[in-house]
């Protein structure tokens, strides 16, 4: 019988900034070719998430104003919801202001505390109006090889022990510029800050993404290798120009 | 999460100048220093374009202004006729164009900036040309300052230029690494606007919401433009839309008509808010002949327009050439006459004609414009040969995520040869891989060789589409130029 991945795609209409679209885009393609069908459910604000009505919830990244709107959804239901999916061991995907939102709050540049989903031990604080943004080519490595992406953020992101860095930074920033880590990981939930899209670019780690959210329900899934020279030629291109372009990491 | 920037963010690298410099201070103490910053920034004109590092469109206002602050804003106040500035996210080379050749017709001599020079500096190259060692304007009363100014550069410009009419075209994403969010450059029109003098006339469009509702702060008149055609509707949303709800209540906009990304009869469920009524309305467009045609409606009456240009864009492009022209106090009958001599501007919709083939070069940056010219393109009745050139210069924006949100799927349907190439050409290549590209596109880096091989694809007879980003068009451009008939750009009239 063909396998369904049932993927909840979080505020799709307002968190969608940098090319999001195209990570949904990638993992029903990835699917696709596997004889596996992607079902997408987007899920707005208002919407009720159903904590074990899925294999994969992903959340996009978005712009300042969206943020306090979410943050009041995801304060009502969505949170604690994400929460229990998040111990179940339920395949997550953050980018950007997604994962900032993924944290437990969100310092704005004016000092309010945003509360967020806590998927993730982690916090993030915006220094100030005046702070320079992180942006720029990012080249990081993680256990499937280097992970590639621009990134774009004025929050810097700080992990507590309950979270683990889903990679070091070879060239950029990161979750904060200081100490190296880019994302995070809990369980089978996962967040960076790497947009480009993300995804089409990284097809190792979207095949690991696949993987995991395959596997709660189908137990170990073998994945069809694909032809990614299209893929790797661009994530090659784009390691390329973190390495020429952007600072080694501090750390 | 991203975050909002300072009420007036400027472009990295930018090195415009605070509104707080003496508009013309101390420059008038010393004439004989605006005669050295004129010679300056004429020489370093001159050695740019021998150089060949550009048209020398930016370098010598940039040369110039940093021995004299207060010259622009000397040299704007000579202007007869006074000036107008256009901003927005697209449309600002083209409804320019168009709003100098509606000058033009009125029998004022436009003073414009060129060649997408946007950002103080290319204003100030523009007016230095037109000026005397001495810092006089030539035929200074008959003048009038048509110019074209980047998002957030508009409160300088403003400010030095102090122009009778401001015209907003669109607000869409465009440069996220470049401009921080769409939200901060809404909230920098917003401070302009706030701060600017009563005698300003502001020119809005109606359809899209982040501009209509620049009216709540706008000192003085406003003028609506708006389409009123639904069969220029689109049957579904596009992806590229930014403006999905109400600032004030929260609401979801409504809409009964949408012409592009956000643009179009909107309304707010819960506030009531809704698109304004527009003063300066097209009703019926038709294309007809390689030309546009519509009815426009105005508060001086009717005029028909005829565009040798194509797409809804353009249509917007001259209702607000029109708007403009109104408010500007032209005649009707001139802006009629106006709009139908315009021709294309630098690289928007430009055509060449190399061996046999016809070239059409149409600029694609961000995705609402390039959305727009994929459409225009794919409504076209030809075979679709694309030469797609993808840069991540910081005058294109180092982020390229952007190509993501456009919809190449428009054309990748149907038949024709993909050449691509540009300092990101292989994430073009995914995205058209995603796009359902049937069969793989080619990669060339070498832009001179991807022309050629774009040119050999293309059928003696064909048309060959090259859709460049910014750097990438003046490249392209420059080949095309060499190759088939146009001018170089710093040339063109």
């Amino acid at each position: 019988m063909r396998k369904v991945l049932r993927l909840a795609h979080l505020y799709p209409r307002v968190m969608n900034i940098y090319g999001d679209r195209g990570n949904i885009l990638c993992l029903r393609r990835r699917c696709e070719a596997r004889d596996i069908e992607l079902a997408v459910e987007d899920l707005d604000l208002g919407d009720r998430l159903d904590s074990s009505g899925y294999d994969l919830i992903f959340m996009g990244g978005g712009q300042d104003r969206e943020q306090r709107r979410i943050a009041e959804d995801l304060a009502v239901g969505k949170g604690e919801a994400l929460r229990k999916a998040a111990e179940d061991g339920v395949a997550m995907l953050a980018i950007c202001g997604g994962y900032q939102l993924f944290g437990r709050y969100y310092r704005t540049a004016a000092g309010d505390d945003l509360p967020g989903a806590a998927v993730f031990d982690a916090w993030t604080v915006h220094p100030g109006e005046g702070a320079r943004r992180c942006i720029g080519d990012m080249a990081a490595r993680w256990e499937g090889g280097t992970l590639v992406g621009f990134e774009n953020h004025g929050g810097r992101t700080f992990l507590g022990a309950g979270a683990q860095p889903l990679a070091r930074v070879e060239r950029g920033f990161g979750n904060n510029g200081k100490d190296g880590a880019e994302g995070a990981v809990y369980k089978n939930a996962y967040g960076t800050y790497l947009h480009g899209a993300l995804l089409p670019k990284n097809p190792r780690f979207t095949d690991h993404i696949l993987r995991i959210a395959l596997g709660r329900r189908h137990g170990q899934v073998e994945l069809l290798p694909l032809d990614d020279s299209v893929e790797e030629a661009a994530h090659a291109a784009a390691l390329r120009v973190a390495r020429r372009r952007s600072p080694p990491a501090r750390r | 999460m991203t975050n909002r920037l300072p009420a007036q963010v400027r472009p990295t690298g930018s090195s415009e100048r605070p509104p707080s410099q003496p508009r013309t201070g101390p420059a008038l103490l010393s004439p004989l220093r605006r005669s050295a910053a004129l010679l300056a920034g004429r020489a370093a004109g001159v050695a740019s374009r021998t150089l060949r590092r550009g048209g020398g469109t930016a370098l010598p206002g940039l040369v110039a202004e940093a021995l004299d602050p207060g010259l622009a804003a000397g040299l704007a106040s000579q202007l007869g006729g006074g000036c107008l500035i256009v901003t927005g996210t697209n449309g600002k080379t083209t409804t320019a164009r168009m709003i100098a050749g509606i000058a033009a017709t009125a029998g004022l001599e436009p003073l414009p900036n060129r060649s997408g020079s946007n950002l103080m500096r290319g204003v100030t190259t523009a007016l230095m040309a037109e000026a005397s060692l001495g810092g006089r304007l030539r035929n200074g009363s008959r003048r009038l300052g048509v110019f074209e100014v980047d998002e957030t550069t508009l409160p300088y410009a403003v400010e030095a230029l102090q122009p009778r009419v401001l015209l907003f075209t669109n607000l869409f994403r465009d440069q996220l690494d470049r401009y921080g969010e769409v939200d901060s450059v809404a909230a920098c029109w917003r401070g302009t606007l706030e701060s600017a003098d009563r005698s300003l006339a502001v020119v809005l469009n109606a359809d899209d919401p982040s501009v209509a509702t620049l009216a709540d702060v706008a000192p003085g008149q406003v003028t609506y433009y708006g389409l009123d055609d639904p069969s220029a509707g689109l049957a579904c949303a596009e992806h590229a839309a930014d403006a999905r709800w109400c600032p004030s209540c929260g609401s979801d906009y409504g809409y009964s008509l949408l012409f592009y990304g956000h643009v179009g009869h909107w309304s707010c469920p819960g506030c009531g808010r809704r698109r304004p009524e527009p003063q300066v309305r097209a009703l019926g467009i038709t294309e007809e002949g390689g030309r546009t045609l519509a009815s426009v409606e105005t508060p001086a009456g009717r005029l028909s327009m005829s565009l040798a240009l194509s797409g809804v864009y353009n249509v917007y492009n001259a209702l607000a050439a029109a708007a403009a022209g109104l408010a500007l106090g032209l005649s009707l009958e001139t802006i009629e006459r106006g709009l139908s001599t315009v021709t294309a501007a630098f690289g928007r919709q430009e055509s060449f004609e190399v061996d046999g083939r016809r070239v059409l070069v149409l600029l694609g940056k961000n995705p609402a414009g390039l959305n727009q010219v994929l459409r225009t393109i794919a409504t076209a009745e030809t075979e679709k040969h694309m030469f797609v050139l993808l840069d991540d210069d910081i005058a294109d924006g180092r982020d390229v995520s952007w190509i993501w949100d456009a919809d190449f799927e428009l054309l990748t349907g149907q038949p024709g040869a993909w050449v691509l190439s540009g300092t990101r050409a292989e994430d073009l290549a995914l995205r058209l891989k995603y796009a359902g590209l049937e069969k793989p596109a080619a990669v060339e880096h070498d832009v001179e060789a991807a022309l050629e091989r774009a040119l050999r694809q293309t059928p003696v007879g064909g048309l060959l589409h090259v859709v460049p980003t910014y750097t990438a068009m003046l490249q392209v451009r420059e080949l095309l130029a060499r190759r088939g008939r146009r001018a170089h750009y710093w040339e063109e009239p």
